[in-house]
This record gives structure tokens, sequence and C-alpha cells, in this order.
């Protein structure tokens, strides 16, 4: 049946911004789809709050609504809209549920929009657990015993026949948000109450733990005319217990007879076809008893989903798009497989490699929180890796994650905490591969680990073979390899760094004798048949075999070193960047390599680039690559920390590095040369000093005077980075951060306390410098810039400030010699601009600011390090009336670490962004909250606490919230001031005065809105309950007065209507 | 890696692969073929279909669930011999009753492992299927290279005698010589419905097993059996299994098909398919690298459904060969009869004239190279598949084929349950 020409204008939906649970994976999906609608000549709306993301890039769609992905804004983009269609599948979790509301309160119904893809009836029967657990008996499958609660009395009645341990899982909730796993009685009263209050319907499942099972995942593809695929078989290294986000998969699944894994492929079809996925692709969790092979189904996604991401980088097979093609019409015997170009894309993928994903978690950045992974998914990232063998991807997985390992431990890094180390195989957590490694190499058998790990024992016994190479690499010495010995090495997954750990040599003594051995890496393709047909896709990994299948062309080629896994700090924004980067100097004529691990990216999209390799981002992977493809550049400032600190090892192996020198980046990151060329160009900066011993600390800090900022050299994300007001504060810090990073020393600079700060991204191409954007931050300085909110163009700074702000950053980047991108931020206080850090490189504002201003920044800077020059380009006029502001806020994952204080500060914790597009300041600020918490209090009580320093301050706001109809809620000494100020204010109990008290009332739900400043970290203690109270009621929670501020404005600008919608297109621009 | 005893093969062409014994010691002689099942080797193992070649599998890890009796698909191993990426040490699966590499000892297997079974792989994409000496004997590359150059090819060879039954069996109840017990005999019928012989010319025994399911009575013959002595037996359908080698060569099959032809339902599987085509008029050929694993798309074109299905062979049919086309029952189309594609995006069965037996459609096309995947003679019941709708291993969509035979063999017109 081929393409439907009843329908034209089809809605899309995003997922909003990157959230745990929810990533970059959906822009990769949803980019995917608007590309094959357009094709085909579908017109594309869409509404994504995320500008971060490439599907909101304005050539991705007809129109686009960088608006909050919620029921109200989808609705006005309807209406203003009119489309034919909707399709909800491709944007998680946020995007089905906006659906799902706009379809039952009869939205669409009204404005004739049908849903494609998935109808309502059958994302109900997928999502809704009670009506999955019907079908499944409907159709003969077995699922855990399970049943619903409503109350903590009906999780009690239920487990009273269930038993401990049990699972509980909250209806209608991502990544499994609010569940967990409960041994007793006080753990499920905990988790039931968390989940009920999380579950959008106040419902929670509690089911029979399976814990210990094998765990697999089936990736179905189905069309209208009832032919179904699976694109791709997931087994868990993790047994059941982990959620699969945190456990380490496997592609395909390894330990399944024949007769098994067709039982599970027809459980997959017969599910599709009972919950009636008709367009689409979905996914089914099975967990498989290990003693008797005994298949539950766990639950079904009837969308694209994080696994199917996953699915599409490990075989070739593009599900997105094939789900998009099949949503408006198509069959799957029509659509041509987009790599072998000549057979169908119905078929099911052949693999003749191995692909393992491994999750990067962040623990470190929410101290306090519980680390066990749990059914509850926690980590904010992954990488994926591709070998011919498990043991080859599983090495090579471990070295991408960023965490500075070089493999699956004996890298010189391995610490192993003796008094618990059958607990922390025992227990799921981060560490656990490393262990189960060591217990190996300490002479552990598998049966032992297997009895505490419950991982299967094939691939506990294919970790011992990596250990037994381990072992032969260390008893041979480097000297005496062999080339044979040397290829053994190297096939056991064994990197260069781990090599030189065990021989007692370096990298480079490693490398130089591997090469001299002639033992060279190999590049396969991935070609979604196992070699059956030639491929056109050049889509590489690397391994040591005898064929290497890449063949350069003489054609210029550049290439691109991606972000590798999203961590905090480092997320889609620079994966944003890179793919941008690809685009233009593709347009250049160059041919594009791009280098990257991160499945969720569009980077690692087959159709970004020219060349694909799919490959970790370490010295040893990038260079193997640059020897195979020789390129006459490489981009190492696009792709965030992960390149860059690769620049300098790249440089001196003569590779050509395109752009920005390291030179240039050293310099902006070595103190004292950097102060040296502040003050030659005459540029205000902080007082600061370097300390290496605590007595130079205190020393160093009693000259620059408190408060202070303090944090060890060279971080990224603020990690470790605080501000101390004490001296006392002070010692304690820097005695835990001089642990942290021995051979650094500590930086102390003085505190701005109370300074604007500002943001600036900038193009420098040697001669001239064009000012991308400058942003103003909503909260002081002090705040992560990562994390606080700003605008574009300042709302309040004056235009002296800001001519004065753009001529640092001119000054800046010619005496740095930026070729490409650069960051400046700065501070300004009493009228007086000091310049905090420079990064000459792409930071995390640069897709922000594009979108906000209508000059692709990474486009233009990738053209400048083309050897384009800025004057060519015709770039707009950098003090022109934008005509909108556009706010960017940050989005925590606090609900998610539970324990851990949402006070923001110094060290970075987001991980994703939205941007409110409007009009005025107040509206566009309002936007960017209500694309985060999904609503903003119109009305009822407003809790106002804040800090001595504030109290001068917040009378103003408390009597625009009064004014605006809200009650006025406030501890004791808040509330003195407030009525001595003539604003009615009711007063309740702090924590520690008794009950009931101000927690209390947020839990009864008694307060809409909390504005809670702390001073320094000291006074947390009633602080960081009302706080956490907040974050665990969902109430909005605000920690600075600055954005007290904002937040009051914004409710005026909602109550006052004045949150239209307005498409990107409609701006002009050249993004 | 060192102590391992080296195996090397050899190309006629001359290409070697050198890796590590995983199996027995000796040396063993066939054509190099690929199979890309991602699970399943030992069922693709004990295929007598595989009789006369060394397969390769391109999944890299084998042998990692170990072998179990149930999931025999023949009384042994027939294949000449084994190469793969890497073998497992060890079996993990609750069947598991031993290692692949303690089974390949046992039953005498010529194996390798350690070898970049891509390269192999794509190197017969490219020049095609070719002779090939597995050894762990004779480790001189000059010699083995000779060795497969004089070795026999597939083309004109008749393996059939070599892997089937020289006696008569009755599945289920009495059962073959030298099988390894216990069998798995699937789901027995009490009281069959229908009494099925089968040729055995290396039938898989999932075949047998979803032909019991289906409520009949199977008779397993040897390939020789005449069709007077099969009509002996009073049978409501006659099968055709599948097989090893050139179809072409076993001519004593076919012949004796075109007497059953028309007498009596048949139903053909594989190599069976290729002797109906045969019995019909048709010509075979053999294929650059054939067909062999669990993801070929076959479009039925009287349905218009598409299955996935398992594959396993070297020859194909040539569907233009058995006569004219007949437009009045190809939905009036007079494209030509050898462009498959053609009939694929027109969503039309075309029919052709067989000088024997009258009308023959074109019921299946793989949708990969748009060859003939199954045929069905309109005026006699009687229809094949060249693919393996009892899958063991690879996904069971064509599994209604054995209900087509059932519903054939009750003299419905619809047995694909179109319409």
């Amino acid at each position: 049946m081929p393409r439907r020409d009843d329908i034209n204008k089809i809605l899309l939906i995003g997922s909003g911004p990157i959230i745990i649970g929810q990533a970059c994976e959906f822009d990769y999906s949803g980019a995917q789809a608007c590309k094959v609608l357009r094709e085909d000549g579908f017109e594309v709306v869409l509404v994504n709050s995320n500008p971060a993301t490439i599907m909101t890039d304005p050539e991705f769609a007809d129109r686009t609504y960088v608006e909050p992905v919620t029921p109200e804004f989808v609705e006005k983009v309807i209406i203003a809209e009119r489309p034919d269609a909707l399709l909800p599948t491709l944007g998680g979790q946020t995007g089905l549920n906006v659906a799902v509301a706009l379809a039952e309160s009869g939205v669409l119904e009204k404005y004739g929009v049908e849903l494609i893809g998935a109808t309502l009836d059958v994302i109900k029967k997928g999502e809704d657990r009670k009506l999955f657990a019907e079908a499944m008996e409907r159709i003969g499958l077995d699922t855990p015993a399970s049943g619903y609660a409503y109350s903590i009395a009906d999780a009690e009645g239920l487990v009273a026949e269930i038993g401990y341990p049990t699972v509980i899982r909250p209806s209608f909730t991502m990544g499994g948000a609010g569940g967990g796993i409960a041994y007793n009685v006080e753990e499920l009263r905990e988790i039931v109450a968390s989940g009920l209050a999380l579950s959008p319907v106040g419902e929670v499942l509690i089911e029979e733990s399976i814990i210990g099972w094998k765990e697999y995942e089936m990736e179905v593809m189905r069309d209208r005319n009832d032919n179904a695929v699976i694109v791709c078989s997931i087994e868990n290294f993790d047994a059941m217990g982990v959620h699969t986000g945190d456990s380490i998969t496997v592609a395909p699944a390894q330990t399944l007879t024949d007769r098994e894994y067709q039982i599970m492929r027809d459980a997959s079809l017969a599910i599709m076809r009972e919950i009636g996925v008709e367009t689409g692709g979905s996914n089914v969790q099975f967990g498989v008893n290990p003693r008797d092979g005994r298949l539950v189904i766990i639950e079904m996604n009837p969308r694209v989903s994080r696994s199917s991401a996953l699915a599409s980088k490990a075989t070739g097979f593009p599900i997105a798009k094939f789900a998009a093609k099949l949503a408006v019409g198509y069959t799957l015997d029509e659509i041509p497989n987009d790599i072998t170009r000549m057979t169908p894309a119905c078929f099911e993928p052949s693999i003749d490699y191995t692909v393992v994903k491994v999750p990067r978690w962040a623990f470190e950045k929410f101290p306090g929180t519980d680390t066990t992974l749990t059914t509850r998914m926690k980590s904010v990232g992954e990488a994926m890796a591709i070998g011919r063998t498990f043991k080859e991807a599983l090495s090579k997985a471990m070295r991408s994650l960023e965490n500075g390992r070089g493999g699956l431990g004996a890298d010189g890094k391995d610490e192993f905490d003796e008094d618990h180390f059958d607990q922390m195989l025992a227990v799921p957590n981060e560490q656990r591969p490393f262990y189960i490694a060591e217990a190996f190499r300490r002479g552990c058998d598998a049966e032992e680990i297997h009895s505490l790990t419950h991982v299967d024992p094939w691939f506990l016994d294919q970790v011992r073979e990596m250990i037994d190479a381990e072992k032969a690499v260390a008893a041979t010495g480097l000297v005496q390899m062999s080339a044979e010995d040397m290829r053994a090495a190297k096939r056991m997954g064994l990197s260069d760094i781990q090599i030189a750990h065990l021989t007692g040599s370096t990298e480079a003594e490693v490398r130089a004798l591997r090469l001299n051995l002639g033992v060279k890496a190999t590049f396969k393709s991935v070609d979604t048949c196992a070699a059956e047909f030639a491929a056109s896709t050049p889509y590489y990994y690397k391994t040591y075999e005898d064929e290497d299948e890449v063949a350069p062309s003489s054609r210029p080629k550049a290439m691109i070193l991606g972000a590798g896994p999203n961590r905090i700090g480092q997320g889609i924004e620079f994966d944003y960047c890179c793919v941008h980067a690809a685009y233009a100097l593709s347009d250049m004529g160059f041919e594009t390599i791009m280098v990257n691990c991160n499945p969720e990216t569009v980077s690692t999209d087959y159709d970004t680039s020219d060349r694909l390799y799919f490959e970790p981002l370490t010295f040893e992977d990038v260079m193997d690559i640059v020897e195979a493809e020789k390129p006459d550049g490489v981009l190492v400032t696009f792709g965030g920390q992960t390149p860059l600190k690769l620049a300098n090892a790249l440089e001196q192996a003569g590779v050509p590095i395109l752009g920005t020198k390291p030179e240039a980046i050293d310099l902006a990151e070595d103190r004292r040369r950097f102060s040296d060329l502040l003050d030659r160009l005459g540029i205000a900066y902080p007082a600061a000093g370097t300390a290496n011993t605590m007595d130079e600390a205190v020393e160093v800090a009693s000259r620059i005077g408190y408060p202070l900022l303090v944090r060890p050299s060279y971080v990224l994300g603020g990690r470790g980075m605080v501000i101390a007001y004490s001296e006392e504060y002070m010692r304690r810090y820097v005695e835990k951060a001089a642990a942290l990073s021995p051979d650094h020393p500590v930086l102390l600079d003085r505190f701005l306390e109370g300074a604007i700060e500002v943001d600036v991204d900038a193009v420098c191409d040697g001669e001239t410098v064009y000012i991308g954007g400058v942003m103003e931050h909503i909260e002081e300085a002090g705040i992560h810039s990562g994390d606080s909110a700003c605008c574009v163009p300042p709302f309040s700074l004056g235009v002296q400030t800001i001519g004065q702000i753009k001529d640092h950053a001119r000054a800046l980047a010619m005496a740095l010699g930026v070729e490409g991108l650069m960051n400046v931020q700065f501070a300004v206080k009493d009228e007086r601009v000091y310049v905090i850090e420079v990064n000459p490189r792409a930071s995390r504002t640069v897709p922000y600011v594009s979108k906000a201003t209508g000059v692709p920044l990474a486009k233009v800077a990738a053209r400048v390090m083309g050897g384009q020059k800025l004057a060519e380009m015709g770039l707009p006029d950098e003090n022109r009336d934008l005509g909108r502001f556009c706010v960017k806020e940050a989005v925590m994952p606090f609900g998610r670490f539970p324990g851990t204080d949402s006070t923001l500060g110094p060290e970075m914790k987001s991980t994703g962004e939205v941007m409110g597009v409007a009009a005025d300041f107040p509206a566009a600020y309002a936007k960017s909250q209500l694309a985060i918490d999904y609503s903003l209090p119109g009305e009822g009580t407003a809790f106002v606490s804040v800090c001595e320093r504030d109290k001068r301050s917040v009378v103003s706001i408390a009597r625009h919230l009064n004014l605006l109809g809200f009650r006025i809620m406030s501890t004791k000494g808040t509330a003195r001031l407030l009525r001595a100020s003539g604003i009615p204010v009711e007063e309740v109990a702090k924590v520690h005065e008794g009950r009931p008290n101000i927690v209390d009332a947020i839990k009864n739900g008694e307060v809409q809105l909390v504005i809670n400043t702390p001073f320094g970290r000291e006074t947390r203690s009633d602080g960081y309950h009302i706080r956490t109270a907040a974050v665990q009621h969902g109430v909005t929670n605000i920690t600075t007065l600055a954005a007290a501020q904002a937040v009051v404005q914004a409710i005026e600008a909602m109550k006052a209507g004045r949150l239209g919608v307005i498409a990107l297109q409609d701006f002009g621009g050249t993004l | 890696m060192t102590d391992k005893q080296r195996a090397l093969l050899a190309l006629e062409d001359g290409t070697l692969f050198w890796g590590t014994s995983c199996g027995a010691p000796g040396e063993t002689t066939g054509e190099a073929v690929f199979n890309t099942s991602l699970c399943g080797y030992q069922e693709v193992f004990t295929d007598p279909s595989y009789a006369g070649q060394i397969v390769t599998m391109t999944m890299p890890h084998i042998g990692n669930y170990g072998v179990n009796a149930a999931d025999m698909e023949s009384r042994g191993v027939f294949a000449a011999g084994f190469v793969v990426r890497e073998l497992s040490s060890m079996a993990s699966n609750w069947r598991a009753e031993e290692t692949l590499r303690e089974f390949f000892e046992r039953h005498a297997v010529v194996a390798i492992e350690g070898v970049d079974t891509r390269r192999l792989t794509r190197h017969i994409r490219e020049q095609g299927a070719m002779r090939a000496v597995l050894s762990t004997e004779d480790l001189d590359p000059e010699s083995l290279v000779a060795k497969a150059k004089a070795s026999l090819g597939l083309v004109g060879r008749d393996l059939v005698t070599e892997v089937a039954v020289s006696e008569r069996y009755v599945w289920g109840e009495e059962m073959p010589p030298e099988c390894e017990l216990p069998v798995d005999t699937g789901v027995l019928s009490a009281t069959p419905r229908y009494r099925v012989v089968a040729y055995d010319s290396g039938v898989k025994y999932n075949i047998l097993r979803r032909l019991s399911e289906q409520g009949c009575e199977v008779i397993v013959v040897p390939p020789t059996t005449s069709a007077a002595e099969a009509m002996e037996l009073r049978p409501d359908g006659v099968f055709l299994a599948n097989g090893p080698g050139d179809p072409s060569a076993v001519d004593y099959l076919y012949t004796t098909l075109r007497e059953l032809l028309g007498k009596v339902p048949v139903f053909g599987i594989c190599l069976g398919h290729q002797m109906l085509s045969l019995a019909l008029g048709a010509e075979t050929y053999k294929l650059k690298y054939g067909h062999r694993g669990g993801n070929q798309p076959v479009k039925n074109l009287v349905t218009g459904r598409v299955e996935i299905t398992s594959q396993n062979h070297g020859f194909c049919v040539d569907f233009a060969s058995v006569g004219p086309l007949i437009p009045e029952l190809s939905g009036g189309l007079t494209l030509d009869p050898a462009d498959l594609g053609a009939w694929v995006r027109a969503g039309v069965a075309p029919v052709v004239r067989s000088d024997r037996f009258g009308a023959v459609q074109l019921t299946h096309v793989n949708l990969n190279d748009m060859t003939v995947e199954g045929v069905r003679p309109l005026e006699i019941p009687a229809f094949s598949v060249q693919y393996h709708p009892e899958a063991a291993p690879g996904p069971h969509d064509a599994r209604y084929l054995f209900g087509a035979f059932t519903r054939l063999m009750d003299g419905r017109e619809d047995i694909f349950g179109e319409g």
C-alpha cells in the first residue's frame, strides 16, 4: 500500500528537554522522521521545547514551534496550523502522553486531527499495565504475578500474596521513575508513596519479583499489511532487577537457542498484533528464568524508544525513519534498505559483530543519593561499542565512558573497596563490572561470581578470557611480545593503555611496538546483512582481523571528533555542534568523517556524515582512524571536553588540527598566562590565586577575601567547585579536594556576590570577530552557567555595558588566536565588567544562541575552519533588534535523586534545557518554566523564606505575589519583615520548631510555590528539608531571588494570557 | 593460542584462511558457503542439506548455549566442516548437554576458529561459492589448494543417497537407524487424520514434527521408493523433503514424482520444491552463493504477505523455463515471466503452461534477489516452496504451509487461506 494522499500536514511532537530516561535518542528519531516525511512531500509541523536539538533547526520542518510540550501549547499549535494528522510515537513518553491527553480531551477530534502511527486504543493497551496484562492473558502469554495499588494499604495487601522482594512500578511514568524494589515493608511504604505521587493517575503496579532472571528485549516493526519483522534482539548483561537503561546490554542475544529465540519472536509478533500496533516500531521486554526457561513478558512500548535508537545504531536499520514511512501508509516491502539499496526493508538484520552498550552515571554530582542500581533509571547517558567479539566490544565500551578508564580495569586506575568486595558484586552498582573482572583476577571461579551477580555464565566466561589475556600479556612483558602475542591481546580487546599498565610501559611504547610488529587495526562495515550483500553506506568499526574494508577517497577530508556519552556538563549541545560542523563542511566540498560512540545522537546517524566511525574517543582509537583515513584536518573544538583533551596528543602525533590550535586552548586554561594576557589587554578579572598546600590556600584566601570560589584546576561543568564564605569551610573543602586530585593545585577566585553573569558566544576567523549572542543570566553569579536561566537579548543590561562586553570578547578572540568558536563568561558588578573565563571552543549555549538569533554559529565556525572568512558569509548585523526574547532554562534531575540537595551552586547538575520564546522577557520566561514544570501556579499559597542577605529585596516580590492573588506564608523572620511592610502573611513553623511545620504544609498540598534562598551551605538544615519536600511533591521551587523576580513576572504574563505560540520560520534568519 | 592445533582452510582460487582447530583433527573437502543465522547453529550443523559443504557461520560467537539432543535435526552431522570466528569454550543454557567442541569431537567434525569469517563471506559473495579443503593435518598451502582444485564440486552431484535412510520407518513409532536418542518427535497425534509418505532426501526432523503436529501419520521412505510402492501405502499425500547436492542429478526422484503427480496431493520443501519443478519441466541453476540464513524476505504473491524465512539452498528454479506465460491467468498482464521483480511490483502471481501438467503458478518470490521461492500447479494438487517453513532454525512465519498441505489433502483450492 503506497503513501497516503489524504493527509498533507503532519504534526510531530518532540520529547522536550533531556532528562534522565529520555535523552537525545528522540532528537535522532524525530530528526529522521522530519527528514523522511518532508522528502515524501508532507508538510511537517514540529513542537519541541528543546533548542539544542537538530530537529528544531528551522530547515528540518516547515513550521517549528520551540514551545512547551504540554497539551495546552500543542493545542495552540494545532489551532494555528490545523494539521491533518499527529504522529505521537517519536517523541518519547512525553510526546505520547501529550498526544493521549489531546485525544482524550477531544481536542484532536474537534480540529479533525488523526492520530497516526499509534491509535489511542493501542497506546492505552500498551501503556496501561492493567489492559496490557489482560491482553497478554488473551494471547496466552505469561506475565509476572501482579496487582494494582492506589494506596499503601493496597500495596501491603498485594504483597501479602506476592511476597518480598516485590517490584513497584508507577503507571505512566517514564524510565521507571518512582519505581523500585522493596525487600521489606519499610521500603515498600517509601517506594509506593513516591510512586503514587509521581504517577499521573496515582496508581502503582505491585509485581512478583523476577530478580536474577535473564532479561531480553526485542525491537519489532509492523506495517498495515501485517508484515512484521524483528529488527534486533538485545540481551542484558545485568540480570533482571536493574532498569534496562541502567544495564549493560548486548546485541544480538547471545545465550538463546533458536527454539527459545523463536518463542520470543513469536511472542513479540503476537503482542504487536494483539495490542494493535499497525504502523510502526515497538519494543517488548522479556524475563527468562535461567533454571527452566520460563518466559514472562515484562512490558512493551508502542513507540520508538531508547532501545530502538540503540537497535538502529547496532544494526544499521533506521527504525524511526521507517516508522515514519509506515505511519503515512507505506508497507515494509515498499521501503528499500538504506544500506544495501538493492534489498527491501522488510527483512531481519543479521549482524556479524557484537554490540555492547554501557550506561554512564553521574552519581558524583549528587552526593547523598543512593547509588544502587534498581528498576528506576539513574544513568544520564550511554556509550555503545562495536567489536567482532563481545570482549572487544565490552572493552571498547568501558573506555568510551569518558571516565578516564582504559578498559575493564587493568589500566592503573583500579581501586576496590576491600571491606565490601562481595557486596559490590552482589548489589548492582556502577563499579560492578570492575569488581567482576577483579574477582577473576583474584582467582574466584565463574560459579561463585554468578551466584553473587546472576550475570549469565557465558558473559562471565568472556570476562574470564579477557583476564586470562591480561595475565598472558603481563607474563610475557612488552619486550618479549611477538606479533602473534600482540595480535592475540588486541583481539581480546585490550587497549594500548591496558597493555602498557600490564607490562610497566607507556601507551606510546605499546603503540610504537605494535605498529612495528605490523599489528594494525582493521575496519569493518556495519551493513545490516552480515556481508551477504554489498553495502553502500560507509559505517565502520574497528577490530583486529585480516581484511580491512576502508578505502579512503581522494577528496579533501575533514574529521570531526564527537562528544562521547551524554553526562552532566556535556550533552546534546555538543553533538548538535558536531552535526552542524559536518553539514557545513560537507557543503564546502569536504568529505566528512564522524567519530563518536554515543548511540543516542544524530551525529552517529550514518546519514549525517560521509563516513561514520563508531569508536571510543581515545587517543589510540582516534589515531587508528586517522591512520586509515589520513584526513586533511581534524576538528576538536565542537565535541566539548572529550575531543579537546586529545588535541595536544594528536597535534604532537602530527595530526593536522583544524581551527583554533591547542596552544590557544592551553593559554586560555593556564591561569597565570591567561591573567597576564588579561592584564595586557586591560580587562578586569576577579582577584585570584593558586595554592598547592593548605597554608598557601589560607594565605591566598585572606589576601583575596571571602566569599571565594574554590575548585580543583582543569574542570568541566564546575566539578568539585564550591563557594566558601568562611575559612573553616574553605579548609574543610580543600582537604577533600586535595585528596580528590593530588597532582593539581586548588584554584581560588574572589566570588563576586550579587554580580550579573553574562555569557558570550562568538566566532573568530583570525581577522574579524562575530558576536553570536550576549546572554544575560537570570540567576546571579555563583550558579553554574549550565544550570542558570539566561536570556537573549539581555533584558536588563545597559547598552554601554553590552558594548564593553562585546569589545572584550573581540579583543580576547584576537589575542588568543581563535579560529572558530569561543565562549566567554563575564560578571558585571557595579557597572564593572569582569572576565570569569574563556573557552576557545563550542559551548553548551551555541545551539540555543543559534536558535535565538537565527545565525547557525556552529556552521559559521566550521566554515571558518574550512577556510572561509566571516566577511564573505553575509552574516546579519550583530546589533540588530531581534524582535523577541528567548529564555533558556535548565532542567534539573533532583526528582531522580532523593536525598540530594536541590540548591543550585557552582557545580553543574542539570541534564538539559528548554527555550521559551516571546515578544517580552516575562512571557518568554514563563514559557521556559512551563516547558519544564508543566505548570506555573496561578493562585494559592506562596511560601517565602529567604536568608538575611535577601530579606530587603524579597519585600517587593512578596507584594507582587500578593497583588497577583497569592496568599503568603512565611517562617518567623521573614513573616515579621513582610508584616512590617504591610503584606498579609500567614506564619508557619520551621522544621525544628515542632509540628505542624512548613514541610507538613508542603506535603499536604497547601503550598503551590516555594521561594527559599539558602546562604552558603551551612544553613541547609531547614531549607534542605523544605526544598526536598518541594521537589518530591512537584511544587515549583525557587532558590534564588533573581529567579523569584522572574517567576513572579512570568506568572503575571501567564495570567494576562500573553503566552501565544510562534514558529521559528516567522523570525527570518539564516539558520 | 599457541598451544592450540593450527588449522588451514584453502579455497580453490588460492585464498587461505588460517586459524586453530576447534573440532576433531582431520581433513575435509567441500563447497565453502556461509550462513547468516544469528542462532540455531546446532540445527544448521545437523541439517543433512549441508552434506558436501564447509559452512561458515557469520555470527562471530558460536557454541554459546552448547548442544542438546532435542535440537537435533537429523541423526548426525552431514556438513563437511565448519568455520567460525570464535567457538565458546563453555555452554550456558538450561538445556545444554555438552559443549559444541565436545559435540564436534564426538562426531569427528573438522572445524576451524579464529578465522576472519567476514572476509571469507565477502570473498564468497564476490567470487561465488567454491571448492575448499579444511585441514588440521596438512598445513601446506600449496598442497591444500591443489586438493581443493582436484575435489568434486556440487554441480551434477547426487548426495541424496549419502544422507537418506535406506529403510522405511514411521515417525514417532520407529525411529531412523543410528539416530541419537531420545529424539524429540514433537506432538504426535493419537488419531492421525492423514497418512503422508515422506520421501527422505535428507529430511529435517522438524519437518516431520510439523507434519505430525498437523495430524499426519508420517511414513518416511528412501528416495528410491517407486511410485507404485508409495501408492501401496495408500497415502493421503506425498511429501518431498529437503536435501543436499545438485537437484538435476537426482533424476530418479523427480521421475518417480512425475508418476505420482495428479494421483496424490504433493508438497515439497527445498530440494522437494526443485523436484516438483523439475517434474513440471522446469530447469534449475546454481546461484552464485546461495541463500543460507534466517532472515530472507519472501513475498507470497497470492496473499500479498511477506514472510521472513529460513533458507538453505544453492540451486534455484528457473520459472520461465516451465513454459509460456498464460496472460489470462496472470491478471491479464503480459510481463516477462523471467522478470519476477516486475510481477512482485504488479502484485500479481504469474501462471505459465507446463507441457505435462498444465498451468503452474509462481506463488512465492524472494524479495532480496527476486528469485523463485514457490510454485503451484493449478490443475493437479501440488505445491512447493524453496525455503524452510519448518524453520529450525529460523522464524515461524511460514508455518501456515503445513496447514496448506492439509487443505490440499482435503481437496481445497484456497490452500493459503487466500480470498
